[in-house]
């Protein structure tokens, strides 16, 4: 039995230390522990609490299919930032980058006039360049004249911000009366099976089948299918391409790179660019998938920076990003529900998030920690 | 008359017996003896990696050894941080200056000792005039209020001593003192060093460099490997005799090379002007010509433009005037990825920020220059199965450890990270091939290794440009040797004409032209 | 004609006093972390935990300074925590940092839910209790000076004197000098016995200690509770402002005054129906901050070991 012990110590030392993997599967835990501390502390029963997120994330089709609305943009931002990791750019423009992109998929679904097949390609890549800009300006002032590309991008957010706002108060584009812009066109809007859902047929066949019927009530859309094809292609972009080579060449060392002949500050404005584009493409899905519109912000969203937090617990790495935001997006959507059901405060949601990344900071601890206890096991 | 001898009437300050140090598994010093003498310089002799510095680490108490003990006048000691070693009177000048760079001279000599008048508030007046008497009484001048990014690297040595010696230091632990220094520099540190003796201090001096032991030291310690060898008594031995016992073997201090006839012209630089980082001239007016089937060794102390003239001729730095040709095109001012299709390779000087990627693997970093090009890339989708065969075939032909070509480059030891550089830039086929102090940190058996490969590039007929600081380098690999003083070539002579001397004193700026 | 233009002067110059305050705070305590050589992102999570424990001590108990200790006290807090990971274990100090601005807004709505009946938005002080106004009604009404002081709390004046103690305390007394050395060269420090971890603890926790001024700068006299929105963002400024301003104290104050200043004028501006759009006037520091960064061509000033962890034996 305690020889029993001893292996699994070893095996769990084996599996947080050197498979990081692992080590993110730890750090979870270990931040889920630390929320379930703060609930026990304040008086809430923290299984319940646990199992109240569970079921609000998985009880009826429509809480996953939230679910996954909810995680869609977080992938999004998430690889984002992961990409510019990766070239080692910290982009924490996204937030910045996902308003541009809102704006433009509005302003491109509402003023255009398109057939359905065109108009939602063209809503979305309006966007994405947009955005692209708006990131590839920070890379551009960074390679031509050497500012940090985290303060620019602080600004480039807010600026950002007071833009969005500038246009909202925008005759033409501000529905008027309201602290909100025009909806975009049905013809950009990419629910699914959105007219077909109100039609009359539609809805009969919905009451016969309550599955269906859930699971369509939601803003379902093709947002997610798009984020794990994004996160494919910065897969292949970042590890089978030349271009990839390039990216991870400046970014892991940059000296290295112009030594071997590769344009460093090209490939800066590049990376910058693709990463606001992933934002941007955020900002575009949600409003042709959600919310069809954008309205006055008071204050940061916060997609970008969860979007950060996304791409630190997927290690920046692609597919991580997609496991990453759905961890993110179901601990939002669920953890809201124990406000209503006991009184608890769902922002212990945030503090996991933050234990999360703070564990993921100090590896070093967490091997301290076990290889302490497989030493002392060993001693026996 | 033996070490027992000379010691029996000297007074002993320090014991380190039996000094164990394990990183891990690795054994950095394994049962070290060093006794060291009132006002008598010990040296400290090994190669690269041998374990000295980390001996004087733990004397200096900057690492805790894993077994042994030190005793000073007679008592044990446990030195656990560098405030016990100050407070046994023990000041060390690193290898790499320990210099807060945007502080003065002044604030560098104070800081940890700091003179304050109430509260803690700095008391720089006093401070001016502490270091001003201190270095008035030993003799090593510096601007008290001058920056140290402003002054030479003579000067700031002079600094790490006086900080020493601010801090009441008996013993002074000088590590590669002279690697970074002038012949005219070295000369003066080893007045210093006579006068510092002389007033009762005791040196202990880490080198590698024989000559300087000889010229400065009375006992020396040799170690291996960490292992220690021996203690001699400096007058009673020579050169070759502290060379067999540093490598455990006989060396032969000449490398082997042919005879071999130059061909044309292939590579020239005329009137050449580039600017360092201050924007101040770095390269004046240079003229340099290499052939085919020739090694031109460029000679020069480290600072006086050998950087900026590398930089500005494989792209990485602006040219402001002048040409550069090779094979009649005009190369002046080109990226690093036009200068590397004109075909010349360049094998950098510093071998982890320039020369590879340590985070990518092995193959990643033998094909850093031709990733996008057939048979590693097709229409920019890179081939991995080719891009490992070809790693593999060069990892069998230079000899890389361990023969993985997924290893990351980190893992690799310095020897085995060069031969990875080696290899990909030899395997472009150059027609010039640039080597950057390429066996700096390298152990005797890489070295060889460097130094054959440069003399098969020139066997080959191609044309290599050798920049060394090492002088015995230039010399014994070299066909020419050209002398670089302050971004201008001061001579060009024929390695089999070259005398020590005089190259000595041309790269010091002195001696006829 | 010139006295209107003077007392709407004042009134701008009123506004930027106010709202440069907290930034001011919270950029000092980036410098004092920044120049140990430890990079402070978590000034945002630092400030905003700052401005609720303020709040809520300034609900509870009615004395604004408790409040204020209190909200220091809570900012060091976050700032040990930051130490602890990016101090003693080498963290990535950006990773860590963002982990403190999630667990600072996670653990300050967390704890407003709990002693404030559910709600994420705290009850608001009496004004008695708010931070005093020393300058209230010294001035004659209607004068220049009383436009720009009247309303001043007691925070603003602070945070200029700490501006000045921050400033002689990193390049007067031996503390500084030391703290600096630890920032630019820490293995020169340490070889000159000079306790390297001990002293970026202490820059990492008083950074903290004034991102929690900050915060409560905020919560205890700008307004006069806490809400989910309040800081949003105010913190990642004051780090733009510390960096526009060469992790120098002094030039870390201009810059949040820049940031002040804007927020001023657009404030200003708001109250009359003019054409000029308050959303573009808000814009406009941001761009400043740009186009003055672009103007420096990378000089950076960033202390050399900034964001690099110590490591003693990291040899071999």
């Amino acid at each position: 039995m305690k020889l029993k012990m001893k292996e699994l110590r070893r095996a769990l030392y084996i599996f947080a230390t050197e498979k990081t993997v692992g080590f993110t599967l730890i750090s979870i835990f270990l931040g889920l522990v630390v929320g379930a501390l703060f609930l026990a502390v304040a008086g809430f029963n923290p299984f319940r609490a646990y199992w109240i997120m569970l079921q609000g994330i998985f009880a009826k089709p429509s809480y996953i299919s939230y679910t996954i609305i909810r995680a869609t943009p977080l992938i999004l931002t998430g690889l984002s930032i992961a990409f510019a990791f990766k070239t080692g750019l910290f982009n924490i423009g996204a937030e910045g980058q996902f308003i541009i992109g809102s704006v433009a998929a509005t302003a491109a679904g509402y003023f255009l006039h398109l057939p359905l097949l065109i108009h939602i390609p063209v809503v979305i890549i309006s966007a994405v360049l947009a955005a692209g800009i708006w990131g590839g300006l920070a890379g551009f002032f960074k390679a031509k004249f050497g500012v940090h590309e985290v303060i620019s991008t602080i600004m480039l957010n807010w600026v950002a911000l007071y833009f969005q706002n500038f246009l909202i108060y925008t005759k033409g584009f501000q529905k008027p009366g309201g602290e909100t812009s025009y909806s975009i066109q049905p013809t950009a809007n990419m629910m699914i099976l959105k007219t077909w859902k109100q039609s009359e047929a539609g809805r009969e066949w919905l009451l016969q089948h309550p599955f269906w019927k859930d699971l369509l009530r939601t803003p379902m859309n093709w947002g997610f299918v798009i984020a794990i094809l994004m996160a494919v292609l910065v897969w292949f972009i970042l590890n089978k391409t030349a271009l990839g080579f390039r990216l991870r060449a400046v970014g892991f060392n940059k000296f290295a790179a112009e030594y071997g002949g590769i344009n460093v500050n090209k490939n800066m404005i590049i990376s910058m660019f693709i990463a606001g584009a992933l934002a941007g493409l955020a900002g575009a899905l949600q409003v042709v998938g959600v919310s069809h519109k954008v309205t006055l912000i008071a204050a940061m969203e916060g997609y970008g920076f969860d979007g950060i937090a996304v791409a630190l617990i997927a290690n920046s790495n692609a597919m991580g990003c997609i496991l990453a935001g759905l961890l993110f997006g179901a601990l939002k959507y669920g953890g809201a529900k124990i406000q209503p059901f006991m009184q608890a405060p769902s922002e212990v949601v945030s503090i996991v998030i933050g234990s999360i990344v703070f564990f993921i900071s100090i590896p070093k601890l967490i091997k301290l920690i076990l290889t302490r206890k497989s030493k002392k096991g060993g001693t026996k | 008359m033996g070490y027992e001898n000379v010691t029996q009437s000297l007074t002993k300050i320090i014991e380190m017996k039996n000094i164990t140090k394990k990183f891990g598994d690795f054994v950095a010093n394994d049962s070290v003896n060093l006794d060291v003498f009132k006002g008598k310089v010990h040296a400290l002799l090994g190669e690269n990696g041998a374990g000295k510095s980390t001996l004087m680490n733990i004397l200096y108490g900057l690492y805790s050894p894993t077994s042994g003990e030190i005793l000073i006048n007679g008592k044990k000691v446990e030195i656990t941080n560098p405030n016990i070693a100050i407070e046994h009177g023990i000041g060390m000048v690193h290898q790499h200056f320990m210099l807060v760079k945007p502080f003065t001279v002044t604030q560098n000599i104070i800081l940890g000792q700091e003179p304050v008048s109430k509260m803690s508030v700095l008391n720089m007046k006093k401070a001016l005039k502490d270091v001003k008497e201190i270095s008035e009484r030993y003799g090593l001048y510096v601007d008290p209020n001058a920056k140290i990014e402003d002054i030479s690297v003579g000067m700031q040595q002079r600094v790490e001593i006086l900080k020493a010696l601010y801090r009441g230091a008996e013993i002074l632990i000088l590590d590669e003192p002279t690697a970074v220094l002038t012949p005219q520099e070295i000369v003066e540190l080893i007045q210093i060093i006579k006068n510092l003796t002389k007033e009762g201090k005791s040196i202990i001096l880490i080198s590698h460099k024989l000559k300087e032991i000889i010229d400065a030291a009375d006992f020396c310690l040799i170690i291996r490997r960490g292992k220690h060898i021996d203690t001699v008594v400096v007058p009673e031995t020579n050169e070759e005799g502290l060379a067999s016992k540093m490598v455990g073997r006989e060396v032969s201090f000449v490398v082997d090379k042919k005879v071999k006839v130059a061909g044309d012209e292939i590579f020239s630089i005329k009137d050449l002007v580039v600017k360092d980082n201050r924007d101040i001239v770095a390269v004046d007016k240079l003229n340099i010509s290499i052939k085919k089937g020739e090694i031109l060794g460029l000679a020069g102390i480290d600072g006086n433009g050998q950087t900026e003239l590398l930089e500005a001729i494989t792209g990485l730095r602006k040219v402001e005037s002048g040409e550069i040709k090779i094979n009649d095109n005009n190369i002046t001012n080109n990226t690093p990825f036009q200068v590397i299709n004109k075909k010349i390779s360049h094998i950098p000087e510093d071998r982890q920020k320039r020369g590879l990627v340590l985070d990518f693997d092995i193959s990643e970093n033998t094909i850093l220059e031709n990733y996008y090009k057939n048979p590693f890339a097709r229409k920019g989708i890179l081939n991995y199965n080719n891009i490992r065969v070809y790693a593999k075939e060069l990892i069998d032909k230079f000899d890389v450890r361990p023969k993985e070509e997924s290893k990351m480059a980190r893992t690799l030891s310095g020897g085995n990270q060069q031969k990875v550089i080696i290899a990909r830039e030899v395997s472009n086929d150059p027609d010039l091939l640039i080597a950057a102090q390429p066996t700096r940190g390298l152990d005797v058996g890489a070295i060889e290794f460097v130094h054959k490969s440069l003399i098969d590039q020139r066997d080959n007929d191609k044309a290599v440009f050798l920049i060394s600081f090492e002088l015995d380098e230039i010399m014994n690999v070299s066909d020419r040797i050209a002398v670089i003083y302050e971004g201008k070539i001061v001579g060009i002579v024929d390695a089999k004409d070259a005398e020590v001397e005089k190259l000595g004193l041309m790269m010091a700026g002195g001696g006829s032209k | 004609m010139i006295e209107t233009i003077l007392s709407n002067l004042a009134l701008i110059l009123g506004t930027t006093l106010m709202y440069s305050t907290p930034l001011i705070y919270t950029s000092l305590g980036g410098v004092l972390s920044e120049n140990s050589g430890v990079i402070n992102i978590g000034l945002e999570g630092m400030m905003v935990i700052g401005a609720f424990i303020g709040a809520a001590i300034g609900y509870y108990v009615g004395n604004p300074w408790i409040a204020f200790i209190g909200a220091g006290v809570a900012g060091g807090l976050f700032g040990l925590l930051h130490a602890f990971a990016s101090v003693t274990f080498g963290a990535n100090q950006v990773v860590s940092g963002i982990a403190i601005n999630f667990l600072g807004i996670g653990i300050a709505l967390f704890l407003s839910r709990i002693f404030f009946e559910g709600a994420t938005m705290t009850k608001s002080i009496q004004l008695d209790n708010k931070m005093p106004r020393p300058l209230n009604g010294v001035f004659p009404d209607g004068s220049i000076l009383n436009t720009i002081f009247d309303n001043q709390y007691a925070t603003v004046y602070l945070a200029f004197i700490m501006v000045l103690l921050i400033w002689f305390f990193l390049y007067k007394t031996k503390y500084g000098l030391r703290l600096r050395s630890v920032g630019e060269h820490p293995t020169a420090a340490d070889t000159l016995g000079i306790n390297v971890m001990g002293i970026r603890y202490f820059a990492v926790i008083m950074s903290g200690v004034f991102a929690g001024f900050g915060g409560a700068a905020m919560s205890l006299a700008i307004v006069s509770n806490f809400r989910p929105t309040l800081i949003s963002g105010h913190g990642f400024i004051a780090l733009a402002a510390m960096i526009f301003g060469k992790w120098k104290p002094q030039g870390a104050m201009l810059a949040c005054l820049l940031f002040g200043g804007a927020q001023g004028l657009a404030v200003y501006l708001g109250q009359f129906d003019i054409n000029i759009p308050t959303q573009l006037i808000s814009m406009l520091p941001y761009v400043i901050t740009i186009v003055v960064l672009i103007g420096f061509v990378g000089k950076s000033s960033a202390p050399s070991a900034d964001g690099i962890p110590y490591e003693k034996e990291s040899k071999y």
